[in-house]
């Protein structure tokens, strides 16, 4: 796979002096879906906007598919598409008519069957005659994505597309992202919800106070989030790990106190027992045991809040 | 170029207009017909001729202009106004359309039913009096100048505006009065020497008497001038706008 996004150092100062993207650097991997985690206001929709063009980087450079957003941006911007946070449509006009307008913006010429089969795709195509304002929230966001799609984007933009969404839509609006997925277009959205990032993203990325803080794959952070970590604390301190303990790649804490095994939960034997056995073997006394879980709450807590100081 | 894109645009706009036809052009006709009824039934009766026609004649460029003027800004105004409003902007920012191409499409649009809005009421002037016109290609080339630059100018407000309160008082309160005030219903030449010289400061007066020439065959500004004037406002605003262009003023952070 190649990176079909690059995005090197991104900074973005408001107007008003605030630096909301403080040397952004990712790379996105074509036909992959990311999911850009963060709380509110920490610049997942600044560095949305500053990608597709609604504000000007102040310093650094973002490439699509080769093609600079600033220098070509022509060849960069079609191949995007954006479904922004908030619903924003015109409201007295007819659904196909704004859906034909997106794909008019972005130079296409028209191609009706096409049309048809992505609003189809997202059932709008009863409502095709309707005017937005007489429709729902959760149809109007699919409005947004009919039009985000309408030029047949290469990477498309999803601004926390479920916030404020009920749990039957939330799942509606996965299917359709696995089955946009299934087309190779390659998928950026942002979320709060871990659970979201969880469930269907490929890679995850943190970020924070305007800082990319992590970029994982979800696998690598399953694997991590699926390992346990048991800490023996011990009544004399140790210089080293004995040698009769070896086996089991255990870590010494750094005032020596304590002995860290990890394990993997998901495995028919942990290992407990025989290390528990092995350590009163090689003669050191317990004093307490301790065990904790790596999930990706904890991971994204954890490196969320060593910034609030 | 993107013409899909301009098109995309164009098309767009003017469906709005075809989804408010009866407003559109309803209202513009009807208070063109009352200021036939008033100033040139009632008025014109006591008046007998002004440079030579017909008091009800003379008006007829000048009530032509009043309504381009108007609806070209407002219309132009309103059109990139409303997008920002209720945030529709992102689509036009993400798109790959040059801020030229989008001028095009928007000014083009508004600029059209300005135009549409001016032939109707020049149909409906005949109702009232006999309209000669003296130059017919000087005419329809004075009246689509008009349109362009007058929807540029509304363009320009339209991205000014943060409100719409902002974006009604700019026409209200500058463009209404210099229309009024810029011979639509009289000569300039019937006004003292003092108020004269004002008058002529304001480029409306260029813009009606070079209109009115291209139907009358005389005017009281050289058209010469009167051309000079309306490609000067027009470059002034291509100006303005080119420098929005530049620095994202309003439009993009
Ligand atoms: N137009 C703007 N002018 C000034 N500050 C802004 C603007 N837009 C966003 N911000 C600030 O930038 C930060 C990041 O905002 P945003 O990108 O919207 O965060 P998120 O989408 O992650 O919630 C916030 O502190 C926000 O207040
Ligand atoms: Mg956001």
């Amino acid at each position: 796979m190649s990176a079909i996004l690059q995005v090197e150092n991104l900074r973005k100062t408001y107007d008003g002096g605030f630096e909301a993207l403080k040397g952004v650097s990712l790379d996105i991997q074509d036909g992959e879906i990311l999911a850009l985690l963060g709380p509110n206001g920490a610049g997942k929709t600044t560095l949305i906007s500053n990608i597709c063009g609604i504000t000007r980087p102040s310093a650094g450079k973002v490439t699509v598919g080769g093609h600079d957003v600033q220098k070509d941006y022509r060849a960069a911007r079609q191949m995007i598409g954006l479904v922004p946070q908030e619903i924003a449509l015109e409201p007295f006009e007819a659904v196909l008519n704004t859906v034909r307008f997106s794909r008019g913006l972005f130079g296409k010429k028209p191609d009706e069957a096409y049309l048809e089969q992505v609003m189809r795709k997202l059932s709008l195509w009863d409502k095709k005659d309707t005017q937005v304002r007489a429709l729902s929230g959760g149809m109007k966001r699919r409005v947004l994505i009919a039009k985000a799609l309408s030029h047949e984007p290469r990477v498309l933009f999803l601004d926390e597309p479920t916030a404020g969404v009920d749990v039957e839509l939330r799942k509606d609006m996965w299917n359709v992202v696995s089955a946009l997925k299934a087309d190779g277009v390659t998928i950026i959205l942002t979320t709060h919800y871990i659970e979201e990032a969880e469930a269907i993203a490929d890679r995850v990325g943190i970020i924070n106070r305007g800082e990319m803080k992590m970029v994982e794959d979800k696998a690598s952070l399953m694997q991590r989030m699926g390992q346990k970590q048991l800490e023996v604390l011990l009544t004399a301190p140790l210089q080293d790990v004995p040698n009769a303990l070896a086996e089991y790649n255990l870590a010494l804490s750094p005032d020596g106190s304590s002995l860290i095994y990890t394990y993997d939960t998901r495995s028919d034997r942990t290992g407990i027992t025989r290390l528990l056995t092995d350590i009163s073997a090689a003669g050191l006394v317990l004093n307490d045991v301790k065990t904790r879980e790596s999930s990706l709450e904890e991971i994204f807590v954890g490196l969320v809040s060593e910034d609030r100081t | 170029m993107n013409l899909y894109g301009i098109w995309a645009i164009y098309h767009y706009e003017m469906s709005r207009f075809r989804r408010t036809i009866t407003q559109s052009l309803v209202s513009p006709v009807i208070s063109t017909s009352l200021y036939f009824v008033v100033f040139g039934a009632a008025i014109g009766s006591r008046i007998q001729e002004v440079e030579g026609v017909s008091y009800g004649a003379f008006i007829v460029p000048g009530l032509i202009m009043l309504s381009v003027m108007t609806q070209a800004t407002s219309n132009a105004s309103f059109a990139i106004y409303f997008p920002k409003f209720i945030g529709t902007t992102y689509e036009l920012l993400s798109a790959p359309v040059s801020f030229l191409e989008i001028v095009i499409g928007y000014v083009g649009a508004a600029a059209t039913k300005a135009l549409i809005i001016g032939a109707l009421i020049f149909a409906t002037s005949h109702f009232f009096v006999d309209v000669t016109v003296a130059h017919p290609i000087a005419m329809v080339a004075f009246l689509v100048l008009t349109c362009f630059s007058f929807a540029l100018l509304g363009f320009i407000i339209g991205i000014w505006a943060r409100s719409f309160e902002q974006l009604q008082m700019v026409p209200l309160l500058i463009v209404t009065p210099l229309v009024f005030l810029g011979g639509s219903f009289y000569s300039i030449t019937m006004l003292p020497p003092f108020w004269q010289g004002v008058s002529l400061l304001n480029p409306v007066v260029y813009l009606i008497s070079g209109f009115r020439w291209s139907f009358l065959g005389a005017a009281d500004i050289p058209v010469g001038l009167s051309l000079l004037a309306v490609a000067g406002f027009t470059c002034l605003c291509i100006g303005v706008i080119w420098w929005i262009f530049r620095t994202g003023w309003r439009f993009r952070d």
